[in-house]
């Protein structure tokens, strides 16, 4: 077994990316994702890579569209502003079906915002922040194991799918130190050779890597042949962590730091003998409907609980087509909900709980 | 009989879709010339524009791909620094990167990427209908300038070669035309050595060509050529500037 | 056993290092941890906080609330984080430094001179090593072992020098908790 090292989720994040192969990093400095591009600088030099500090998120990402078309698995990281900045090169990742990593860890918005964690670019991540019909896969970690455990597979599914993948992350995540072990290898993917990249066409005819197609059937022959790959990831890859998917008569839905709130509150209330559970999505891209749609029938409602305004719960109720009752509670600007807040908010909801005897 | 001149092997049989008179044919072809005396074609990974060079890819006969506009530099950066060994070229016009994507190309320069970028200066936006460009002349009438250029509106024609000169990165920066065969051979010695500079790892080469839009200079091929060589290089001075 | 303990001070007073220090330790301890530091341009002057919770189950959430334990390394983090201690808490106070006293009569207060301590161990600048050593001395969180050797560990080679006036630190900040 790996041995237990003490780590913030950003360099978790940095050291499992090269774990898993990425040999090309290029990122602007913003906080509260500094700390990437910082260790970065020194192992992916130390790894035999690329470690660029580029003149822009729109340079960053358009880098990492270089890297990738020569077959390497490039990443880059930003919070929000600057992951608004990448939206252009997102979309022509997507049309050109490259695959990358692109890290977003969240902090304040709209505008400047702040620095304090986030959740606000949800809708962004998961509706596709560029333009056109395309999809990113969106992974949300929760600890700082998954925050490597996670930037491993979400090389694999980028390769696997060709296509961008999203690490949705948010301030604490990244700041926040927790033991982790590196103990995954690189996947078999990660050494698969890709036979439509461009490095020279010697021995081979030449290939073009592009996204203009002026003619309209065969755009829309494309965009079909995207959306059936969608389809296809829809199927094979919902992933969320469920807990006390039986029993449960409500049951809160959260992911990333939230779900570490969310989760405080069910394991409080499981102890005074409440049916309450959580839902935690592991991929918000694509969102994890058969779970919702499995549960649907025993839950007798839902409290979606985030760092937004209320973004995640859109798809909670498409999950269930509004089958049950779907309730908010959220903090915005780099507020946390609390645990008392939540629970007080399940008390309006129901009657959920008697707030007195589970303290002290 | 021998054969004098024939079609390079880096260029496609394919008809042409530039409007007569266009200059971007002429360079397309200096290229695949080079690109052949220099046998790179299997080692070479280019990069088209958006702009009217954007289906570049068409007629050239190696690895191509297409950035999004003015990001050329950034892509051909991913590339050269991915794969050092290869050679790598970026193609442009003047409004992907003398407008919308100026920082990437000072900041590539800046670098001194082992790159090559051939920027085609033609003083319009072509694709999109014949718009003012960064290096639209004082006085020029464009589709957004019905008027003429005025300064006090929209400054003054950007000179990218001149820019681009102080920097450091920049291994070598040479304004050419194509306004006439003399001048192709001269575009072509330098775009040979803007490639021979990458092969040597001396880092960031520019070739500014200056090229006719009979089109949306509302002239006749015969009149564009000749403007390109009468009024265009008075602003724009043919010459090596580092 | 759980602890959620609250590191608070000025910036440049090591109250991340702190935090990170006992949160090492107590990892190789086998125990779960989390720590939270305050980030961005707060870190320089004004108050910066790290939040650290050592428990023998999995942590869920890593926020904290109400501590368990605050550290307060002068008068501003006293005088923020005093009100939230939870009942029966303890608060632990640089008093060289802060300028006022506590109030609370529902929680345990340790009083301590800690400048005084960290000169008399050799550097006036370590407090932060003397309130770890008393916090241990005071709750046994983590052996002062564990502390100890795992600062080898955390602090870079180039300044093991100072392992041994650390450790003098710790071990007069425990004494001091321990009474």
């Amino acid at each position: 077994m790996a041995k237990k090292v003490l780590m913030c989720g950003n360099e978790a994040l940095a050291e499992a990316a090269i774990i898993a192969g990425c040999r090309f990093y290029a990122g602007y400095p913003i906080t509260p994702q500094n700390e990437i591009p910082a260790y970065m600088s020194k192992r992916m030099l130390e790894a035999g890579g690329v470690f660029l500090q580029s003149e822009s998120e729109l340079a960053a990402i358009n880098m990492v569209f270089g890297s990738s078309l020569t077959g390497a698995r490039a990443m880059t990281s930003s919070s929000s502003p600057g992951i608004s900045l990448k939206q252009e090169g997102i979309s022509y990742l997507a049309a050109c079906e490259l695959p990358a990593v692109i890290v977003n860890i969240m902090r304040g918005g709209p505008g400047l915002g702040n620095i304090a964690p986030s959740q606000s670019d949800y809708f962004q991540a998961v509706k596709g922040g560029g333009h056109g019909d395309y999809h990113q896969i969106v992974i949300a970690p929760a600890s700082v194991q998954e925050m490597a455990d996670l930037t491993m597979l979400s090389f694999d599914l980028a390769d696997k799918y060709r296509m961008p993948v999203m690490i949705l992350g948010d301030g604490i995540l990244g700041q926040m130190m927790e033991p982790v072990e590196f103990s995954l290898q690189p996947s078999a993917f990660s050494l698969q050779p890709k036979d439509w990249i461009l490095d020279g066409c010697k021995g081979r005819k030449p290939r073009v890597i592009k996204s203009l197609i002026l003619n309209e059937t065969e755009l829309e022959n494309f965009n079909l042949k995207l959306q059936k790959r969608y389809r296809e990831i829809k199927d094979k890859e919902q992933r969320c962590e469920v807990l006390y998917g039986e029993d449960s008569e409500i049951m809160l839905v959260a992911y990333g730091t939230t779900s570490r709130v969310a989760r405080s509150v069910v394991e409080k209330l499981r102890k005074i003998g409440k049916k309450i559970g959580i839902i935690r999505p592991i991929t918000l891209w694509p969102f994890p409907e058969r779970t919702f749609k499995k549960l649907e029938k025993s839950v007798k409602s839902f409290l979606v609980v985030e760092m937004s305004c209320g973004q995640m719960i859109e798809d909670v109720k498409l999950a269930i087509d509004c089958a049950k009752p779907v309730h908010f509670y959220g903090r915005t600007g780099g507020k946390i909900p609390d645990e008392d807040e939540i629970i007080k908010e399940l008390d309006a909801i129901s009657g959920f709980s008697d707030r007195r005897s589970d303290r002290g | 009989m021998d054969k004098i001149f024939e079609k390079p092997e880096s260029i496609r049989d394919k008809e042409t879709h530039y409007c007569p008179g266009c200059g971007h044919g002429i360079v397309h072809r200096v290229i695949c010339e080079v690109v052949d005396d220099l046998g790179i074609r299997e080692k070479l990974i280019g990069i088209a524009p958006v702009g009217c060079a954007v289906i570049a890819y068409d007629y050239w006969d190696f690895d191509v791909t297409e950035a999004a506009h003015g990001r050329v530099p950034a892509v051909a950066t991913g590339i050269k620094r991915s794969l050092p060994d290869r050679i790598v070229f970026g193609y442009q016009g003047d409004g992907d990167l003398g407008a919308i994507g100026t920082a990437e190309i000072i900041h590539a320069a800046n670098r001194g990427e082992n790159i090559t970028i051939i920027f085609v200066n033609n003083t319009v936006y072509g694709m999109t209908g014949g718009q003012m460009a960064p290096t639209t002349l004082i006085k020029q009438k464009t589709a957004t300038t019905p008027s003429g250029r005025e300064q006090k509106t929209h400054g003054f024609p950007l000179k990218v070669c001149e820019l681009l000169s102080v920097l450091p990165g920049v291994a070598y920066a040479e304004r050419v035309s194509v306004h006439n065969p003399q001048n192709v051979l001269k575009a072509k010695k330098a775009i040979k050595k803007a490639f021979e500079n990458q092969i040597k790892g001396l880092g960031f080469s520019i070739v500014e060509v200056l090229s006719p839009c009979p089109t949306y200079l509302g002239l006749s091929s015969k009149d564009a050529v000749k403007w390109v060589g009468e009024e265009l290089v008075k602003e724009y001075p043919l010459g090596v500037f580092r | 056993m759980r602890e959620e303990i609250v590191f608070a001070g000025f910036g440049g007073q090591g109250i991340m290092f702190m935090g990170k220090a006992i949160a090492y330790a107590a990892m190789n301890e086998g125990k779960h941890v989390t720590w939270i530091p305050s980030y961005g341009a707060e870190v320089r002057g004004g108050t910066a906080y790290a939040m650290v919770i050592i428990s023998d189950e999995a942590i869920a959430s890593p926020l904290i609330k109400e501590p368990t334990i605050c550290v307060a390394m002068n008068g501003p983090s006293l005088r923020k984080y005093e009100i939230k201690v939870k009942a029966k808490g303890l608060l632990i106070i640089n008093k060289s430094i802060a300028d006022s006293e506590a109030k609370r009569k529902d929680i345990e207060i340790l009083n301590i001179p800690i400048t005084e301590l960290a000169q008399e161990a050799g550097d006036h600048r370590i407090g932060n090593m003397v309130a770890l050593g008393a916090l241990l001395g005071r709750k046994k969180i983590i052996s002062l072992e564990s502390l100890i050797s795992g600062l080898e560990d955390i602090v870079s080679s180039a300044y093991h020098n100072l392992l041994p006036v650390n450790e003098r630190a710790i071990r007069k900040g425990f004494e001091y908790g321990s009474r």
